[in-house]
């Protein structure tokens, strides 16, 4: 299959974007900068990203928080319109579909966004499950979406509207830039303060061409994928197929605050309760010899296999290489000293608590 | 994009710097390090191992990913670059002084381009 074009393709190429394939979209891994520059530019000033991959889906009809509450392990009964709330969505054996955010819209309307590479499964998960007042629609190629983020994100963005979403994790439906209307959400994937747009793809140019000229002045530079992924990880924030997989719980992948168990019924329910004291989670890793530690690493405690690592990289703010690994529960999840093999060699690193960075607020 | 005349060239993109002393030394090349972006660490062997032509001797590691350096010469590892240690981006800001070995009692080579041909190749990449 070949790589779909998102609607800034374009741009990318005429700002030097080199192109990669990710989640069935052709999109910029990096732009001239380096990852290192566009890291730096997001934790210090601001980025801008094409996340026009990710997939949107509507669930609408009076029966629209039921369905939610079955389908995920977060509960949505109490949420007010503009709200975004973050969620797993397990099997029946636990394991995770996917991770996505919910917004809602109005009562019986709900707008969810999934990950690209998960859409046309998690529509055709969800879209079994509908109900007669629960309707599901895949609505992604009707949005691009361009996040921009970083502590400059707010100055920038006020230049160019008088209303923005003042808490994070909130939204406005009728939201507009410049002239462009949009969904403008305060939520992002990096660490820092920023915002997500949803907008019309044949209005997606105008947009980044729009928020490129407003924000030169405050440093911010165009990111790609690379950047994204240092970001994440940076942050600790899980990316599905390293920390959450079909068979990775999120309680093991550490989101237990997601995973409201107390809600009578919702799928994969009776598998993590069974499993509610997982024997394997999360944990940070340190990477104390020189080197880079990658997913799918072995780690080692006094020489015994004890987990494997689920991703890892150089974290340019931090300054030093870092990992995620799910490792055996008893693991100490601070100061435990661990080997990792990486292609033959042993480096020595230690557990950390998560998140290795947390912005100052 | 630069190709220096006095070096030659492998198909995997590094470059080999013939001593007239039958000393070699050895790193990668300016469209590596572009096409690899950002490096952050470099995993070179000892003094005294022994490399092989068209084997991997030492690994980079960028942001992205680890590549693997293949040794366009078979010899002794003479002397190894420390400065790439503590200075990793300098691949990316100087890659042809950013040599990785320097390796004696040379005993074989890689197919090696010149300067024009590696150019022309890199163009076809």
């Amino acid at each position: 299959m070949d790589a779909k074009k998102t609607p800034l393709y374009d741009v990318h190429t005429a700002s030097g974007g080199k192109m990669v394939e990710f989640g069935g979209y052709c999109l910029p891994v990096q732009y001239e900068t380096g990852v290192i520059r566009e890291h730096m530019a997001v934790r210090t000033a601001c980025g801008l990203f094409d996340v026009s991959h990710m997939g949107e889906i509507l669930v609408e009809g009076a029966g629209a928080v039921r369905y939610l509450n079955r389908l995920l392990t977060n509960d949505y009964t109490v949420m007010r319109v503009g709200q975004a709330r973050y969620s797993p969505m397990c099997r029946e054996d636990g394991g995770t579909v996917d991770d996505l955010i919910v917004y809602k819209i109005q009562d019986d309307r709900y707008f969810v966004v999934v990950n690209a590479s998960n859409k046309d499964k998690d529509f055709a998960w969800m879209k079994e499950r509908e109900t007669e007042d629960a309707l599901v629609t895949d609505v992604s190629d009707q949005y691009a979406q361009i996040a921009l983020q970083g502590p400059k994100a707010e100055t920038i963005l006020r230049r160019l509207t008088d209303r923005i979403p003042e808490k994070n994790y909130t939204a406005l439906f009728d939201g507009r830039v410049g002239e462009i209307p949009c969904i403008l959400s305060r939520t992002g994937y990096t660490g820092e303060d920023g915002f997500e747009i949803y907008l019309a793809p044949e209005k997606a140019a105008d947009m980044w061409a729009l928020l490129m000229e407003t924000g030169k002045e405050d440093g911010l530079i165009p990111c790609g994928l690379g950047a994204r992924d240092t970001l994440r990880l940076e942050a600790s924030m899980p990316l599905y197929g390293h920390e959450l997989s079909d068979t990775i719980t999120p309680l093991e992948a550490g989101l237990t605050a997601f995973v409201k168990l107390e809600k009578p019924d919702f799928i994969g329910r009776e598998a993590l309760l069974a499993h509610a004291t997982p024997e394997r989670r999360r944990v940070g890793l340190k990477v104390v010899s020189r080197g880079i530690v990658r997913e799918h690493q072995e780690v080692y405690l006094d020489g015994q296999p004890v987990g494997v690592t689920t991703s890892g990289t150089h974290c340019p703010y931090l300054g030093g290489a870092y990992a995620m690994a799910l490792v055996r529960a008893d693991i100490p999840a601070q100061g435990a000293r661990v080997e990792v093999d990486v292609r033959g060699r042993r480096l020595e690193a230690e557990t950390i608590a998560l998140p290795f960075y947390k912005r100052n607020r | 994009m630069t190709f220096p005349k006095n070096l030659m060239y492998t198909k995997t993109h590094e470059w080999v710097l013939l001593n007239d002393d039958g000393t070699a030394l050895v790193g990668i090349t300016d469209y590596a390090q572009d096409q690899l972006g950002d490096l952050v660490f470099v995993n070179l062997p000892e003094p005294g191992d022994t490399v092989t032509a068209g084997e991997s001797f030492a690994d980079v590691e960028s942001v992205k990913a680890v590549s693997d350096v293949l040794s366009p010469v078979t010899g002794e590892v003479a002397e190894i670059n420390e400065v790439l240690a503590d200075e990793p981006q300098r691949m990316n800001q100087e890659p042809y002084e950013s040599w990785f070995i320097k390796v004696r009692e040379i005993t074989d080579r890689a197919e090696l381009m010149d300067a024009d041909a590696y150019q022309a190749f890199v163009a076809t990449c």
